[in-house]
C-alpha cells in the first residue's frame, strides 16, 4: 500500500461522502423542521424516510413486471417513483401526526417525554406494519431495487473519479429539492407562516395563523423530503427493508443536532459533514492505524466528532443560543 | 364437596393422560423471517419431508409424531429465547438445526442442560462440536476445512496473489474468513485487507479500498443477504476482482439479489447440489411437487438430518421396550446411528463430527443457482 494509492482514491472517495451527505441532509430536515415546529424529535421520521424508499420500489416493481401499465423509460420510472414515494411518505408523516402528536398536544401534555416516546412507539408500529403489508403481499420484505443499463451507465471523470447516471441523478435532485425548500420557507407565505409557528406558536395564532394546519404541512414537506432521500437511497445502494430506515434514520437526526437543531441550512451542513466523516473514515481509517481499526469503526469517528463538536459548539455548527420560550 | 371431588378426579385423569402422552415432536429452528429466510424455510421444508414420511411407522409404533416448526431470525439471544421456550415441552425429543453457527453455539447450552439431541444441517464453526457436548451432531462439514479448501482452490488453482478478505462479524463468517486468510498466507498469497463490517446496505468504503489496494480475489466470509449486495456494489463501481465465499452464499437468492455480477463467482460448500446425490432425485421431485419450490442444498441437509433423529429414536424407543425414551437416550442413540442418507454415508465421531464430510467448490458460470461444481473433496474432521 503505497502513498500515491492512498491519494488516488481520495476524490472518489470524496465524491461517495457527498453522495451519502446529500441522502443524510434531506432526512435531516425533517427532523430539524419538526423540531423548529414542534421541539419534538420525530423519531419515526427514520420510517417515513423508509416508507418513501419502499414506495418508490413498488412502482418501478408494478410499472415494469409485465402485467399491467409497461413503463420502459427508467429515467420517467424513476420521476414516478420519486413523486409516489415522496407522495406515500408525506402523507403517512401527515397521517401519524394527525393521529399520533396532535391528540397529545390538545390534551396539553407538558411532559416532552410524552410525545418522543409515543414517536419510537410509532417508529415501531411502522416498521411492523410494513412488513406485515409486503410479506403478505409479495411474501418477502427484503426488497432490491432493479438496474437498469441506462441508469448505471459510468462515465469517467479527471483525477480517476468515477460516476455512475443515478449518481448524478441523486446530487441533481437532492440540490434542486433543497433550493425548493429554501425557497419556500424563506419567499413564501407559507414558510413564512412555519417561521411564525416556529417562532412562538400562541402569538402566530393570534395573528391568524392556524397552527394546526402549519404543523401539518411542516410534517408533509419534511415526510416527503424524507421520502425522496428513501427512494434515492434505494437507488444508490440497491436494497431496501422494513429495518433500513433506523441506521440512516440515527445518521440523520445526528446531522440535524450536528448542525443545530431546528436550522435548516444547518441540517444540510450537517449531512454533508457527516456524509464526508464516515466515507472518509471507513476508507481511510484501517491504513492509517495499519489496519488496527477497519471500517466498521467508522461510525465511531463520527460520532465522536459529534461529541468533541457539541462539547465545544454546544447549539451546533450553524445553530444560535435562543433563550427559553416563556 | 361432590364438585370438588370432579374437579380433583378431573385433574388426576388430566395428569395421567399428559403423563402417558404419546406425542414425539422434532422441532426445527432456523429463520423463517429476515433476510436469511430462504435457507431457514428449506431447512424446515427438508426436514417437515422426512418427518411426514415417517408418521405411519411411528404410527404403527403407538406414537404421534409431530413437527413443530421454530423461527431463530438468524439472531442468538432470539435462538436462545426460543430454545428455552422448547426445551420445556416434555413431548419434544430432537432439534434439527440452526442456520447460523453464531445461533447454534448458545442456543445449543441450553439443549445441553436437557440434553436434549441437536443435529444440524447446516452449522459450520468448528466450536459448534468441538465442544464435545453429547447432545450436539451435525452433518455438514466444517469451517476449519472449509476456509483452507476455498484457499488452496484461489492461490493453487486459480493463482490468486493479492486477496482482500472480509467477514460478517458472526461466529460462522469470521471463523470462516480466518481459516481462508491463515491457509491462504500459508501456500504464499498475500492477503492485502482483513476487515470485518455488519454493514448490510452501503459497502462504499469498503470498495474504496478495494480501489486502492487492487486485490485480485475478494473474500466474503458471511451470508448471501450482505454477500450479494457487496457483489452487486463491487461491481456497480467497477471492481473486476474475482468474488469468493463460503457456504453462506450457497442459496438461490444469493443469485436473485447479485443478478448478472454473480456470473464468475465462486464459492465453496459443504453441501451438495441435489444432481450430484443419485438418491436425492426423486426427493427434489416429492419436494418440488409438495412445496412448489425448488430444493436448495441445505434442504437435503435437513432431510437427512431429521432422519438421523427419527433412526435414533426409533432405536431408542426399541431399546426402552417400546415406551418413549429420554432425551438422554435419545442424544446417545444419535452417536451411534449408522445410515445411508441422500448425502453418503452417516456415521458420527465421539464429538458429533461426521467422519467423512464432503467439501465442493462451486463455480458461478451463468446467473442461474446452484453454480457448476468444480471440485468435489472428502475429508476427515481434523484431529486435536
Amino acid at each position: 500500500m503505497s502513498l500515491a494509492d492512498l491519494w488516488s482514491i481520495l476524490p472518489q472517495t470524496l465524491l461517495e461522502g457527498l453522495l451519502l451527505g446529500f441522502v443524510y441532509a434531506m432526512i435531516a430536515l425533517g427532523y430539524t423542521m419538526v423540531y423548529g415546529v414542534l421541539e419534538l424529535i420525530n423519531f419515526a421520521h427514520s420510517e417515513i424516510f423508509m416508507i418513501g424508499g419502499v414506495a418508490g420500489l413498488e412502482v418501478f416493481r408494478y410499472l415494469s413486471n409485465g402485467k399491467g401499465l409497461e413503463v420502459h423509460n427508467p429515467f420517467l420510472l424513476l420521476f414516478l417513483a420519486l413523486v409516489v414515494g415522496g407522495g406515500v411518505a408525506g402523507l403517512v408523516a401527515v397521517l401519524v401526526e394527525r393521529l399520533a402528536y396532535r391528540p397529545l398536544r390538545k390534551r396539553g401534555t407538558i411532559n416532552r417525554l410524552v410525545p418522543l416516546i409515543t414517536a419510537i412507539g410509532v417508529s415501531f408500529l411502522l416498521q411492523d406494519l410494513v412488513r406485515a403489508i409486503e410479506a403478505l403481499w409479495h411474501n418477502e420484505f427484503f426488497l432490491r431495487y432493479p438496474t437498469y443499463p441506462l441508469l448505471e451507465k459510468t462515465f469517467f471523470l479527471p483525477l480517476g473519479m468515477t460516476i455512475q447516471t443515478k449518481a448524478i441523478l441523486v446530487i441533481v435532485i437532492a440540490v434542486l429539492m433543497l433550493l425548493g425548500l429554501n425557497y419556500l420557507v424563506n419567499h413564501t407565505k407559507l414558510g413564512r407562516a412555519i417561521r411564525a409557528v416556529a417562532q412562538d406558536m400562541n402569538t402566530a395564532a393570534l395573528m391568524g395563523i392556524n397552527p394546526d394546519a402549519i404543523i401539518s404541512r411542516t410534517f408533509l414537506i419534511g415526510g416527503s423530503l424524507g421520502g425522496v432521500a428513501g427512494v434515492l437511497f434505494g437507488l444508490m445502494y440497491t436494497v431496501i427493508s422494513p429495518y433500513s430506515g433506523f441506521l440512516p434514520g440515527i445518521k440523520a437526526f445526528t446531522a440535524a443536532v450536528l448542525g443545530g437543531i431546528g436550522n435548516i441550512p444547518g441540517a444540510v451542513l450537517g449531512g454533508l459533514v457527516l456524509g464526508q466523516l464516515e466515507t472518509v473514515g471507513g476508507t481511510y481509517l484501517s491504513f492509517l492505524t495499519a489496519g488496527n481499526f477497519g471500517s466498521e469503526y467508522a461510525s465511531v469517528l463520527a460520532f465522536l466528532t459529534l461529541i468533541l463538536i457539541l462539547l465545544f459548539r454546544p447549539q451546533g455548527l450553524l445553530g444560535q443560543n435562543v433563550g427559553e420560550k416563556v | 364437596m361432590r364438585k370438588t371431588l370432579l374437579v380433583v378426579i378431573g385433574m388426576l385423569a388430566l395428569g395421567i393422560a399428559s403423563a402417558q402422552s404419546n406425542v414425539i415432536k422434532i422441532a426445527t429452528v432456523s429463520p423463517l423471517s429476515g433476510g436469511q429466510a430462504v435457507l431457514g424455510e428449506a431447512i424446515k421444508l427438508g426436514a417437515q419431508l422426512a418427518i411426514e414420511e415417517a408418521q405411519a411407522k411411528f404410527k404403527a409404533m403407538g406414537f404421534d409424531l409431530q413437527l413443530t416448526p421454530q423461527d431463530d431470525q438468524a439472531t442468538p439471544d432470539v435462538g436462545v429465547a426460543v430454545a428455552k421456550r422448547i426445551v420445556n415441552d416434555p413431548d419434544l425429543l430432537g432439534v434439527v438445526g440452526h442456520l447460523n453457527s453464531g445461533v447454534a453455539i448458545p442456543s445449543s447450552e441450553v439443549y445441553k442442560e436437557t440434553n436434549l439431541a441437536m443435529v444440524s444441517p447446516a452449522n459450520t464453526n468448528p466450536r459448534v462440536t468441538d465442544r464435545g457436548y453429547l447432545n450436539v451432531n451435525r452433518i455438514c462439514g466444517r469451517d476449519d476445512v472449509q476456509g483452507p479448501v476455498g484457499a488452496d482452490y484461489a492461490v493453487k488453482t486459480l493463482k490468486k496473489k493479492r486477496l482482500f478478505v472480509i467477514h460478517d462479524k458472526t461466529a460462522y463468517g469470521q471463523g470462516l474468513a480466518e481459516a481462508f486468510a491463515a491457509r491462504a498466507k500459508e501456500l504464499g498469497s498475500s492477503v492485502v485487507a482483513f476487515v470485518g463490517t455488519e454493514e448490510a446496505s452501503n459497502f462504499q468504503p469498503l470498495i474504496l479500498q478495494m480501489r486502492a489496494l487492487k486485490p485480485d480475489l475478494v473474500y466474503y466470509g458471511g451470508i448471501y443477504d450482505k454477500g450479494g449486495v457487496l457483489l452487486k456494489q463491487m461491481r456497480e463501481r467497477g471492481v473486476v476482482a474475482t468474488f469468493m465465499g463460503g457456504d453462506g452464499l450457497d442459496s438461490s437468492d444469493f443469485v436473485r439479489i447479485a443478478g448478472k455480477a454473480a456470473i464468475g463467482s465462486l464459492y465453496t460448500s459443504t453441501a451438495g447440489p441435489a444432481d450430484l446425490f443419485p438418491k436425492a432425485a426423486a426427493f427434489a421431485k416429492n419436494y418440488k411437487a409438495k412445496f412448489g419450490k425448488n430444493v436448495e442444498s441445505y434442504s437435503i441437509y435437513a432431510y437427512d438430518a431429521a432422519n438421523v433423529l427419527l433412526s435414533a429414536l426409533e432405536a431408542a424407543i426399541k431399546a426402552n421396550g417400546g415406551k418413549k425414551p429420554t432425551r438422554e437416550a435419545v442424544s446417545k442413540a444419535v452417536r451411534e446411528v449408522k445410515m445411508d442418507g441422500l448425502t453418503g454415508r452417516i456415521e458420527f465421531d465421539n464429538k458429533g463430527d461426521r467422519t467423512l464430510s464432503d467439501y465442493y467448490v462451486f463455480y458461478m458460470k451463468t446467473d442461474s443457482y446452484p453454480g457448476v461444481v468444480q471440485k468435489v473433496i472428502q475429508f476427515a474432521p481434523p484431529k486435536r
